[in-house]
């Protein structure tokens, strides 16, 4: 749907073993008004003591808990009412509580998102609207993928395309989406390695994924509050196999289930909102069992040329 | 705006479109077609054969009879109708048998490298070779576990194809091609004879040393064994009688290498509480800090007892005379100095020194550093243009080389039984996994200068880049904070000392 002063909230995508992937407004049914830029930060952590090695349910005592800690940079453009352009930029550390391994830290991938919407009608008793999204991602930066779980990334190039429907009838809404990710081959500094076979080779083969997104909960133009579920599904890729280290084209899969609540403040901070999300995998396969917890804040801003209208007036 | 849209979409389809596959180095590899076929290596001096002709081999059939012309057809109905799958795996087996075995066993390593996964109690389980399937399965193929079964595999390989030469001067049957001139060969001919043939003796002794090394691998090796038979037959390469002579006397040597084996020592090196307990003791009587495992739970130390395996080249006395001097004390400024240093690298990675961390690692889930040795090795032999039997004897000395270098490396870890860095100072963090053994010496350093030295002595060409490698391999070490600048050197040191025994040997085993 589409709101006057709406700030972009922000959804953790992917959390795979540790690493966070972002894609904020480009997943839910809000669209930037035309000329207006919305900008800001999001803070989040996410920790996870047990993991899945395939199926087999373990926690490790030489990692303790694996804790990942973000910034992102985030912003949201409105080129028209219908179609917006999103972009992300995450700063990325690592640790272990645990064990001698080292942390990592760095700047993770830039998103980049065109968000747009053919459909937005009255249907029945509430407001039906489609959206198509598209999105590519990329690293920023020389980090390792494949020192996991302690990787930042796993510094694969993407293109996610994503069909999204949502309804609302008065303040209450539910949206789905369903996404498939493409995922490019990723170059690691070992020549040989091996996954259920050896390769002699420095590139990786990554599998592509896909995600399906649920979202339900009450919307208004001060206040949404929503629950979500969403799947994360590896298509291809192998198990870590008993006490192995994980690997980039290793077959990740999550199921989880979140919270996320944004309030808009009026008048004197008219155009400021705060947001804060958690989320919990419920279910998974070579990922770890994260717990997340975000926090942010958002400046929306009408860059419509207004002084150039009034003096026509 | 709309060219940004136009990109983000053409962006999309790009990656969306972008081909799966990778290049894989090894399936690269052309033909064997050697410079020289070697055909006196009958006469070369084999390892634990008595002679050559140990084992008897009867004379081939004549090939001017009605059975020899049926096992040629038996070749010309597979060439009527070969699929481009079987044309791939000719291909793929004509680069030779012995660098395509020496990669399966590469994959068994790897497959195999995974330390056991503790009891509920804290404790852990252990592999046993006679009940190999129970969970941890048998082997766990670290590098001391690996280093030795490359070597038993390539050794063997070798007196085998010694033997195979000298039965192939003896009866010199021509191989297929030539006796029936019609015949398409798939693969690079030959004059070297064809009975027994050396694909066919490779795979009878690889297949019986591998049971003995991975016993849950049956189903793998034998499926391999018998494309790499079929794919030989196929290709006109040799006749069915051909091979299995080669099988039947590549079975044969083997015995002679499993019961070495059985006898070598290496069953009982992982030791027992009692054991463990005392080596601790004996360093802690010298003043010392005792390594002690930094896995949680602790883990019993790696294979104490393989300093006692026995090596096919270096006798007890001589391994005492190369073992390294005590590292610096831990009450020392030396010690001091190095730890500062260990804790300098961890503190201020450069994103090369962890690219010379990670490529070197070959930690757990890898073919250990003995196998990376062994692929750096394949990559420099290909190019060589070797016949099999050379590529035999260059792989054994190679890998009994680096089964020395485990020999000496573990008898000097045990024997000093020295802390690791980030014993020492719990804040160093590492750049890669910390191995369940004592520090000194460093087994990448000894393994790594070892096989430097012994490859710069068969190419002596690429000496410098082999001993930059070496080197390059020690220094990750350091780099990823898992070792002090003495353990590196003084495995270096060592593994250069070790591998003079396997270049002696190259001198005189008639080969140069």
């Amino acid at each position: 749907m589409r709101t006057k002063n709406k700030l972009p909230k922000l959804l953790l995508l992917f959390i795979l073993i540790t690493h966070f992937s972002f894609a904020q407004t480009d997943i839910d049914a809000i669209m930037m008004p035309k000329h207006n830029f919305c900008g800001g930060l999001m803070y989040g952590q996410s920790n996870w003591k047990n993991y899945w090695e395939g199926t087999f349910k373990r926690d490790n005592q030489n990692l303790g808990t694996v804790t990942t800690s973000m910034v992102n940079i985030m912003g949201n453009y409105g080129v028209t009412d219908k179609l917006n352009l999103l972009f992300g930029v995450p700063y990325i550390q690592t640790k272990a509580s645990a064990g001698t391994l080292a942390g990592q830290r760095g700047i993770q991938d830039l998103s980049l998102t065109a968000k747009y919407m053919p459909i937005e009608t009255n249907l029945g008793i509430g407001t039906f609207s489609l959206y198509t999204i598209g999105s590519v991602s990329t690293p920023l930066s020389n980090y390792v993928a494949d020192f996991l779980p302690l990787s930042i990334g796993l510094r694969s190039s993407t293109a996610t395309g994503r069909l999204m429907i949502d309804y609302q009838v008065h303040q209450w809404f539910a949206t789905v989406s369903a996404a498939y990710i493409a995922r490019k081959n990723i170059s690691i500094d070992r020549t040989a390695y091996y996954t259920n076979q050896m390769h002699y080779s420095n590139e990786v083969s990554m599998p592509d994924a896909t995600n399906i997104n649920v979202r339900m909960g009450y919307r208004t133009s001060h206040l949404i509050a929503e629950a979500v579920f969403d799947q994360f599904t590896t298509q291809g890729g192998f198990d870590i196999r008993k006490n192995d280290m994980p690997f980039p084209s290793n077959k990740m899969n999550a199921k989880r289930i979140g919270a996320n609540v944004k309030y808009t403040f009026h008048k004197k901070l008219s155009g400021l909102s705060a947001i804060a999300n958690g989320n919990y995998v419920f279910d998974g396969r070579n990922v770890g069992q994260s717990f997340v917890i975000m926090a942010g804040a958002f400046y929306q801003m009408d860059w419509t040329k207004k002084k150039k209208v009034d003096s026509k007036k | 705006m709309k060219k940004t849209i136009i990109f983000l979409l053409a962006a999309t389809t790009i990656i969306a479109a972008c081909k799966k596959d990778i290049t894989e180095r090894n399936l690269l590899f052309s033909a064997l077609n050697p410079a020289k076929t070697d055909s006196l290596a009958g006469t070369w001096k084999t390892l634990l054969l008595t002679a050559p002709n140990e084992f008897a081999l009867a004379a081939p059939g004549a090939t001017n009879v009605p059975a020899y012309a049926r096992e040629i057809n038996e070749i010309k109905s597979f060439q009527a109708a070969l699929t481009n799958e079987q044309r791939s795996r000719i291909a793929y087996w004509s680069a030779g048998a012995v660098l395509r075995w020496n990669e399966i066993m590469r994959t068994l390593v790897a497959r195999h490298n995974l330390a056991p996964y503790q009891n509920e109690d804290g404790t852990y389980p252990a592999p046993n070779a006679n009940n190999p399937f129970a969970y941890p399965q048998f082997p766990f193929s670290n590098p001391p576990f690996a280093a030795r079964a490359y070597a038993y595999v390539s050794a063997a390989q070798y007196d085998a194809l010694v033997a195979a030469y000298h039965y192939k001067k003896l009866y010199n049957r021509p191989s297929p091609y030539i006796v029936d001139a019609t015949l398409e060969v798939l693969v690079p001919k030959t004059t070297l004879a064809a009975y027994p043939s050396e694909d066919g003796v490779i795979e009878g002794v690889t297949v019986e040393m591998l049971k003995l090394l991975f016993p849950t691998e049956g189903a793998y090796i034998r499926a391999m064994a018998e494309e790499e038979k079929l794919c030989r037959i196929m290709s006109g390469a040799n006749v069915r009688s051909d091979i299995e002579a080669g099988e039947f006397l590549g079975r044969l040597v083997a015995a002679k290498f499993t019961a070495k084996a059985a006898g070598d020592r290496a069953g009982v090196a992982i030791g027992n509480p009692i054991i463990w307990a005392q080596i601790e003791a004996d360093c802690k009587a010298r003043g010392e800090t005792a390594w002690m495992s930094l896995d949680m739970p602790k883990r019993p130390p790696m294979l104490p007892l393989f300093g006692n395996v026995k090596s096919f080249l270096i006798d007890s006395l001589t391994q005492v005379a190369n073992r390294p001097v005590p590292p610096p004390l831990t009450s020392s400024e030396k010690f001091r100095t190095e730890l500062a240093e260990v804790k300098k690298y961890a503190d201020n990675a450069t994103r090369e020194n962890i690219r010379i961390v990670h490529f070197w690692a070959d930690g757990t889930g890898t073919y250990t550093p003995p196998g990376h040795w062994n692929a750096i090795a394949a990559e420099e032999f290909v190019q060589q243009n070797f016949s099999e039997v050379r590529w035999a004897r260059n792989f054994s000395l190679l890998n009994i080389t680096m089964m020395d270098a485990a020999i000496a490396c573990w008898d000097a870890k045990y024997f000093y039984f020295n802390q690791r860095p980030c014993q020492a100072d719990p804040s160093i963090k590492t750049l890669t996994g910390i191995p369940n053994f004592p520090a000194y010496v460093s087994g990448h350093s000894t393994f790594s200068a070892a096989a430097a030295t012994y490859l710069s002595h068969v190419i002596p060409a690429r000496a410098d880049a082999f001993n930059a490698m070496a080197k390059e391999a020690s220094d990750s070490r350091m780099f990823g904070a898992i070792h002090y600048r003495s353990d590196c050197e003084k495995g270096l040191e060592l593994g250069s000392k070790v591998a003079e025994s396997a270049i002696a040997r190259a001198r005189i085993d008639g080969a140069e």
